[in-house]
């Protein structure tokens, strides 16, 4: 915890660098404003934690805030008439058609299905992250919405997590390998050393305004500082059917088999260890040893959320050998259909919700009488190459990684592709060696509601409630 | 063995019909941008040699980039319908079926054409406007239609025997699916005559000859050549505007309805006779490497294209780009980007306004937010596209050739493990 404090600690909203593990409890209020300029009033009036003061202090109670492009318009600050923003964040989580389609947001997961965020009229301006103890939480809820005027904003929703952290409904450790960020400036992006993976990333992939992995700062609402340090925010709201699918893994496996299955789709244990066999060789794991999949899935949940590839699936070898596969004659295409991870990396700062079933009450059928899901939130500095990449082409699609007929084992909506053919397979090998093929997967998990948000740095945020 | 080929058949259009004929071609789609086979000015299914089909209209939204950075170019071009076809076999052929399955449709869309009448001679009239592509590139050299779609078939009997049999030791499951296989009529793939073969060798070994036998001029040349480039690299203008939303939407609109997504994208040479002989020879040098390096599953490093083509227009002083590829937009640029910047800095670094290069190679595409912003400047709508293989990838086409394959071999042990994980 003892990370130096930097100048711009003090501009960035301190979630950007903390989970806060330590803070069970958990309230994301989505608000819509009524009044710009008492809503304005009201958030000045609020403390946002910054970094540097999370360096320096324990702190026991932590508020955040983002906004979305109705929620500056609404305060006031139009952004589509501010140079900078991303066209994606201006449109919308659900505002165009094709990006749902692009995003697997079809069918049940359709935005017009949503609880929130799905039509203009149940979309949030305001996103309020408040975290504190277990204990603590509602006391901080309620003191911060008591100082809210009644003619600045109201409640849309107060999404409420379950206080159990790193662990999500289906069982599994959560919020496991995150990028890590180059504070320092101290990475230069697009050498040779990158044809292997790293975890490290430029700050440009989490912050606006800083260099990101291909070395350029892209643009970003520079006028009055209000983009800088800010990052975008993505917020969905995913239930999952925990009962469905611990059934589903023992009708399919039997109750000896189904953790073991379930294990395989995740593509990792329950609790987090990697699967044995996996390359290890510099700390984390990565798949290069594994190339077709035959100890991790290709299709595997962490697999496709993160295939810890490089620039180059061949590897680092010297010019020469390096040159050769630049130009693709060296290694197979299959092997080569998803590099360069280092893109497409995203900041989770989630947390589940409802009530957690054990694996074993799930599969004899107890329905724990409440929906149970995932508050995913995750941050990044390009909507485009990095959440609507990982979500569109890795996670929702059904050709990720050159596969075919298969989405996300755990995540997939399992709606046919454009061409009408099924996507609920999944292809794995047994501990044995031997491949198997599952067929009709259900859907184990529904889209609830989303938005894109800005997450300001201090400074932007300062600008936006002031101007 | 039967090639693939590529038409591109060009004509101006009458400025006072593009509003009807884009209602025309419209009638054509079954979704925005994507052709339905059995429409009835067109019905593309009908045609069993065809891979990949479009009309585009071609209304260059970058001319007006010439008002700053090519003055000395005209100011107007056409504006041109084009349709354009990759198909197997002999070019004559192939226009004899069109026009015997469209003469009345392609009538109607073509006399929105400058200098179609109505008494024209169709066959004539097509042949007269075909353009000549600089360079094309075919993800397999060879691979037929007829073959893709065979394989595909042998590809759905396999997966359907493997289902049914979820739990059989791949020692069992092997007799079921061959049995399923047998099912499947499969037409021999042929190999190379002695002539093509030939005929190959010949165009393989011309660079190579024609490099050596100019060294001595290239040698010479390459002195004021490098001085010429490197001044013109740290001087031109670059030219990326930040995107317009609703033409973006616009664009997104006809995208992403299948694994495969059409491209297409126009714009200017930078002026004078160097660029343009510049160009002229690295379009030839690509069109040799994707003919002789690059015949089966990549083109470098990227493996999602199926047909890919750059042509000249008005007398190059523009090029016209064309890709049909696997993916959305932003993982094709991604891949440009990230895999074979080199290639696309090569290939379009002669464009007007395109990013910054340094020595032909470096920079330019890696200039990521620049790079994707000066393709979406140039790229323009599809009005509409034809895919013979809706559902099917690059890779999906190659794992049923191999499926294929291993289904004529003696197979066992870990082989035999291989190849069912594939089905």
């Amino acid at each position: 915890m003892s990370s130096p404090i930097r100048p711009r600690d003090a501009d960035v909203q301190a979630i950007v660098d903390r989970g806060f593990g330590s803070l069970a409890g958990a309230r994301f209020l989505l608000l819509r404003v009524v009044d710009g300029a008492a809503a304005r009033q009201w958030l000045a009036s609020l403390a946002f934690a910054s970094l540097a003061l999370a360096k320096t202090t324990r702190l026991d109670r932590v508020r955040q805030v983002a906004f979305t492009a109705a929620g500056l318009a609404a305060l006031g600050m139009p952004p589509a008439d501010i140079a900078g923003f991303a066209p994606e964040y201006i449109d919308g989580l659900a505002g165009d058609s094709s990006r749902s389609r692009r995003l697997g947001d079809i069918g049940p997961n359709a935005p017009e299905h949503w609880r929130w965020g799905g039509t203009p009229e149940t979309e949030p301006h305001i996103l309020l992250m408040l975290l504190a103890d277990a204990d603590d939480i509602a006391a901080f809820e309620a003191e911060t919405l008591a100082a809210m005027p009644a003619a600045a904003c109201t409640v849309l929703l107060a999404n409420v997590t379950n206080g159990t952290l790193g662990r999500e409904p289906f069982g599994f450790a959560d919020g496991l390998s995150q990028p890590e960020f180059d504070w320092d400036d101290r990475i230069t992006p697009g050498g040779a050393p990158d044809r292997i993976y790293r975890n490290r990333l430029k700050l440009g992939e989490l912050l606006l305004g800083h260099a990101n992995e291909y070395g350029f700062v892209a643009d970003y609402p520079q006028a009055n500082g209000l983009g800088l340090n800010g990052s975008y925010l993505v917020y969905r709201q995913i239930a999952q059917d925990v009962t469905g699918f611990w059934r589903w893994l023992a009708e399919v496996a039997g109750e000896n088999g189904a953790m073991e299955l379930a294990e395989t789709m995740l593509g990792r244990r329950a609790d987090g260890d990697s699967l044995p066999g996996l390359d290890a060789a510099n700390g984390d794991f990565t798949f290069s040893n594994d190339p077709d999949g035959r100890v991790c899935p290709i299709g595997a949940h962490i697999r496709r959320a993160n295939p810890r590839s490089g620039d180059d699936p061949n590897g680092r070898h010297g010019f020469l050998p390096d040159l050769i596969s630049s130009l693709g004659l060296k290694g197979a295409p299959m092997h080569d259909a998803v590099a360069s991870a280092r893109f497409h990396r995203l900041l989770r700062r989630g947390r589940a919700y409802g009530p957690m079933l054990a694996p074993l009450e799930a599969m004899r059928g107890v329905d724990a009488g409440a929906e149970s899901g995932l508050h995913f939130v995750a941050l990044n500095a390009s909507l485009s190459r990095q959440f609507e990449f990982v979500q569109g082409a890795w996670v929702a699609s059904a050709y990720f990684a050159g596969l075919s007929g298969e989405q996300d084992p755990l995540i997939g909506s399992r709606m046919p592709d454009p061409a009408g053919r099924p996507t609920d397979a999944f292809h794995y090998c047994t501990a044995q060696g031997d491949p198997r093929l599952l067929t009709g997967l259900p859907r184990f998990v529904t889209v609830k509601g989303g938005a894109y948000f800005f997450l300001p740095g201090l400074g932007g945020l300062a600008w936006i409630l002031n101007q | 063995m039967v090639q693939q080929r590529h038409l591109f058949i060009a004509a101006p259009l009458r400025d006072e019909r593009r509003s009807e004929l884009e209602a025309l071609l419209a009638s054509m789609n079954r979704l925005p941008g994507q052709a339905d086979p059995a429409n009835s000015l067109l019905p593309f299914g009908q045609l069993a040699e065809l891979h990949v089909a479009r009309f585009v209209i071609m209304d260059d939204p970058s001319l007006a980039d010439r008002a700053t950075l090519g003055t000395s170019l005209p100011a107007s071009e056409p504006v041109y319908l084009a349709f354009i076809a990759d198909f197997d076999g002999d070019e004559a052929l192939f226009l004899d079926a069109l026009v015997a399955l469209a003469d009345t449709g392609l009538r109607r869309i073509f006399a929105c054409c400058t200098d179609f009448a109505r008494g024209s001679d169709l066959l004539a009239w097509l042949r007269a406007h075909r353009v000549p592509t600089a360079a094309n590139y075919v993800n397999w050299i060879g691979r037929t239609a007829r073959q893709i779609g065979e394989e595909q078939a042998l590809h759905e009997a396999l997966r359907s025997a493997r289902i049914a049999h979820p739990d059989a030791a791949p020692e069992a499951l092997l007799p079921l699916l061959r049995e399923a296989a047998r099912a499947v009529p499969l037409t021999p793939i042929a190999s190379p005559t002695l002539g093509e073969r030939l005929g190959d060798w010949f165009d393989l070994l011309l660079l190579p000859v024609l490099a050596l036998i100019l060294s001595p001029l290239l040698l010479i040349g390459m002195i004021p050549f490098i001085l010429w480039l490197r001044w013109r690299e740290t001087h031109d203008a670059v030219l990326a505007p930040v995107p317009d939303r609703a033409r973006n939407n616009m664009l997104s609109g006809i995208e992403d309805h299948d694994i495969t997504n059409q491209y297409s994208a126009i714009g200017s040479l930078k002026p004078g006779l160097p660029r343009r002989w510049l160009t002229v020879v690295i379009l030839w040098i690509i069109n040799w490497g994707a003919r002789h390096l690059y015949p089966r599953a990549r083109l470098a490093r990227v493996n999602t294209i199926h047909f890919a083509s750059w042509t000249f227009l008005d007398d190059k002083r523009r090029v016209y780009f064309a890709s049909n590829y696997d993916g959305s937009r932003e993982a094709y640029n991604d891949d440009f980007i990230n895999k074979v910047a080199f290639g696309l800095n090569v290939s379009f670094s002669n464009g007007l306004g395109y990013p910054r290069t340094d020595w032909l190679i470096v920079g330019g595409a890696r200039h990521e937010q620049d790079f994707k912003r000066y393709l979406f400047h140039h790229q323009i709508p599809t009005q509409v596209w034809y895919k013979a293989f809706p559902g099917l990838s690059n890779y999906d086409m190659a794992r049923n050739a191999r499926i294929r394959a291993g289904l004529e071999q003696p197979l066992s042990g870990e082989a035999l493990r291989r190849w069912i994980a594939e089905i």
